[in-house]
């Protein structure tokens, strides 16, 4: 298994839309085919068309408010005391996370359709958030399903899309997390797919999906490079890119542009949530080694039992816990151009306060999860290494899990 | 030796009648239970449909999603499957079984071992969900070696030209899904549309026998008979859980329905 230079990752996969030769797919329902195929040839002319990029720029510009800064994180440098630790604050961005480059683009895409409706899966709450938000933006009417138990413990976002005047849906099946309303959202286009455009939340689903959502999060990445060029010179010589990975949006995004250098020069580190430190569940299947299997129209990694069953996850940090992987970061992966690893709910928590106490930022529980691990390695390595946190989301949102596991010091400046 | 489905077709074909088939679930509400009610609605069900519980059944309706967690929850697993099927076959062993799941129960089973298994338990034929056309090729090749029918599934957006090469591709069997819908919705379409759709279909190649599936219950079934065969499932898996909370005998229930169903076609 090969990584190709020169070639956008997402352009990488062979005839069916595999990567690497067995990640990814169209594991999806005759009735759906036909839908899939209409939306691929739809974004492959659109991705070229310099018309629809001007388009996609304008309102990421004007509307998304890019570029997110990038800033050094002064004080928690000096506390650690290793490597210089940077952010790139993506959740600078309109609705205060990266999710909504890809509603962005999902919905512009949904308006040359002509379809009325779109519908779409949240796990925390943003990528509902974000599509509600789009949908809003561009006319179009707004289902978002959502697990009951993601409902209880992200009320600020599920307030969000309802004043956006989206519709709610809570799913009461399995686990009733992100797995569960992927697969209830799933459902619902094969059953309205004629009238319905179906966004995706994450680099998940079947391939043309995995490929929108990439390719929409890219922007980070675009910034990053140029503002990495700005502040050095050049991109530094040692560079390591941290962020969490939950379905993979954000950190492929992060990542993308970056894609040919050498792994030496730049190192993309990924962090899995490995869920509380007594569980046994995770939501970690690349750093514990699940076994590749099929979710959502997908093969990737997935924890599952012996007879092919999707395992329950557990995790603090409702953005991370699904039980798959993007293809991209199993393809990643296994061309060893990627290293990933877990961080633990503690672990997560313990970064956010040390985050909060000498930075004016405030990351949501999912980009805890790859400061956890970044100041870690920080404080081993040497002063000349740039490592940048990802921090992708806004922790607005876990104000309701952070008084209850930290107290109310800890919320109350939001 | 004609594969048991072909055999049933011809059969209800000289009774001038669709066949029918029935889905339930395996392992719904136990193994044992699951077994009973095969076995007691094989007299008025030509073909048996088992389905392969997945907890994440992405184009299954509420009914039979039920079914299926009520299942695994019950402990149900592969190898009981094919159990519950060889059992059966020391009851009924000419009356034919098809497989339904989705494709990682396959996947981690291994395709081959996989086939082998439905081969020794008496497996007449599969339908993948999540394995579309050409994605399931060369699994279907694998079927044939077996002579186990891969059912290829055909839906209101498959193309012309697309349902052309399906059918082209397919085993003597193929599956028709009667609207956009996930399983056990109401039938939105009517049954004079969905006989137009099917007309079409039928027409690409007349020897391919063409089911009839999705939101066929006891009041819409008569109305769809010219058909070759119709399938009910989310019907009998809701008589399942209903019979479960009144506390009543669920394979005395469901086979009651299947009768009234063989009734209306007849």
């Amino acid at each position: 298994m090969k990584l190709k230079k020169r070639i956008p990752v997402i352009d990488q996969g062979n005839k069916l839309g595999f990567w690497g030769g067995k990640f990814g797919g169209n594991f999806v329902p005759e009735t759906l085919k036909k839908p899939i195929e209409d939306l691929e040839v739809l974004f492959n002319k659109l991705k070229k068309d310099k018309k629809f990029i001007r388009e996609r720029d304008k309102y990421f510009k004007n509307w998304i408010g890019v570029p997110t800064r990038f800033i050094k994180l002064e004080n928690l440098t000096k506390h650690v005391g290793g490597a210089q630790i940077w952010s790139k604050v993506v959740s600078d961005a309109n609705g205060g996370a990266h999710k909504i480059y890809n509603a962005t683009v999902h919905c512009l895409l949904a308006k040359r359709t002509g379809k009325k409706t779109i519908c779409g899966d949240t796990g925390a709450g943003y990528a509902g958030k974000m599509l509600s938000m789009a949908a809003k933006k561009f006319g179009l009417k707004c289902k978002i399903f959502m697990g009951a138990k993601d409902i209880a413990r992200q009320q600020p976002n599920v307030k969000a899309m309802k004043k956006n005047g989206a519709e709610v849906i809570p799913v009461y099946s399995g686990s009733q997390t992100l797995v569960d309303a992927v697969s209830e959202c799933m459902r619902f286009w094969v059953a309205n797919c004629d009238t319905t455009a179906m966004c995706v939340g994450s680099t998940v689903g079947p391939a043309v999906f995995v490929r929108i959502c990439g390719w929409s999060t890219s922007q980070i990445s675009r910034e990053l490079k140029f503002q990495l060029i700005d502040e050095f010179g050049s991109i530094p010589k040692k560079l390591k890119l941290y962020n969490c990975v939950g379905g993979g949006s954000s950190s492929f995004g992060f990542w993308n542009e970056f894609m040919d250098y050498d792994k030496k020069q730049c190192e993309f580190i990924g962090v899995e949530a490995g869920g509380p430190a007594k569980s046994k569940k995770h939501a970690a299947p690349l750093t514990y080694g699940s076994k590749i299997g099929i979710l959502h129209g997908a093969a990737q990694y997935v924890n599952q039992n012996s007879d092919g069953q999707i395992e329950e996850t557990e995790s603090i940090s409702a953005g991370l816990d699904y039980p798959g992987i993007s293809p991209l970061h199993c393809f990643l992966k296994d061309t060893k151009r990627a290293r990933y690893t877990a961080a633990s709910d503690e672990q997560a928590l313990e970064a956010y306060k040390l985050v909060t106490r000498f930075e004016k930022l405030r990351p949501s529980l999912e980009p805890s999860h790859a400061f956890a691990v970044a100041i870690s390695e920080s404080k081993k390595l040497s002063k000349d290494t740039i490592v940048v946190v990802n921090s992708c989301g806004d922790a607005y949102k876990d104000r309701g899990i952070l008084e209850k596991r930290l107290g109310k010091k800890y919320v109350k400046s939001n | 030796m004609l594969n048991p489905i072909s055999v049933a077709f011809k059969k209800a074909k000289q009774e001038n009648r669709p066949a029918l088939l029935t889905y339930t679930v395996a392992g719904d509400s136990s193994k044992k239970q699951s077994l009973n009610i095969l076995k007691s609605i094989s007299k008025n069900a030509d073909i048996l449909e088992l389905g392969v519980p997945h907890n994440t059944p992405v184009a299954d309706g509420s009914q039979i999603q039920t079914s299926a967690y009520r299942a695994i929850k019950n402990g149900i697993k592969v190898n009981d499957i094919f159990k519950i099927v060889k059992d059966f076959k020391k009851f009924d062993k000419d009356k034919p079984v098809i497989l339904m799941g989705y494709y990682n129960m396959i996947f981690q089973y291994g395709e081959n071992k996989f086939l082998n298994k439905c081969k020794l338990s008496g497996v007449n034929g599969l339908i993948v969900v999540d394995l579309p056309w050409p994605e399931n090729k060369n699994f279907a090749k694998k079927c044939k070696k077996k002579s186990i029918y891969f059912i290829q599934l055909l839906s209101p957006t498959t193309t012309k030209i697309r349902l052309k090469k399906i059918i082209r591709d397919s085993h003597p069997m193929n599956y028709f899904i009667s609207m956009l819908s996930t399983t056990g919705g109401k039938l939105k379409v009517s049954p004079n549309d969905i006989l137009k759709n099917y007309a079409k279909i039928k027409k690409i190649d007349p020897k391919k026998e063409i089911v009839i599936g999705f939101g066929i219950t006891e009041k819409t079934i008569g109305k769809l008979k010219s058909a070759d065969g119709l399938v009910v499932g989310s019907a009998i898996c809701k008589e399942i859980s209903k019979s479960l909370k009144h506390r009543q005998n669920p394979v005395t229930n469901v086979s009651k329905l299947v009768k009234k169903l063989k009734s209306k076609i007849l």
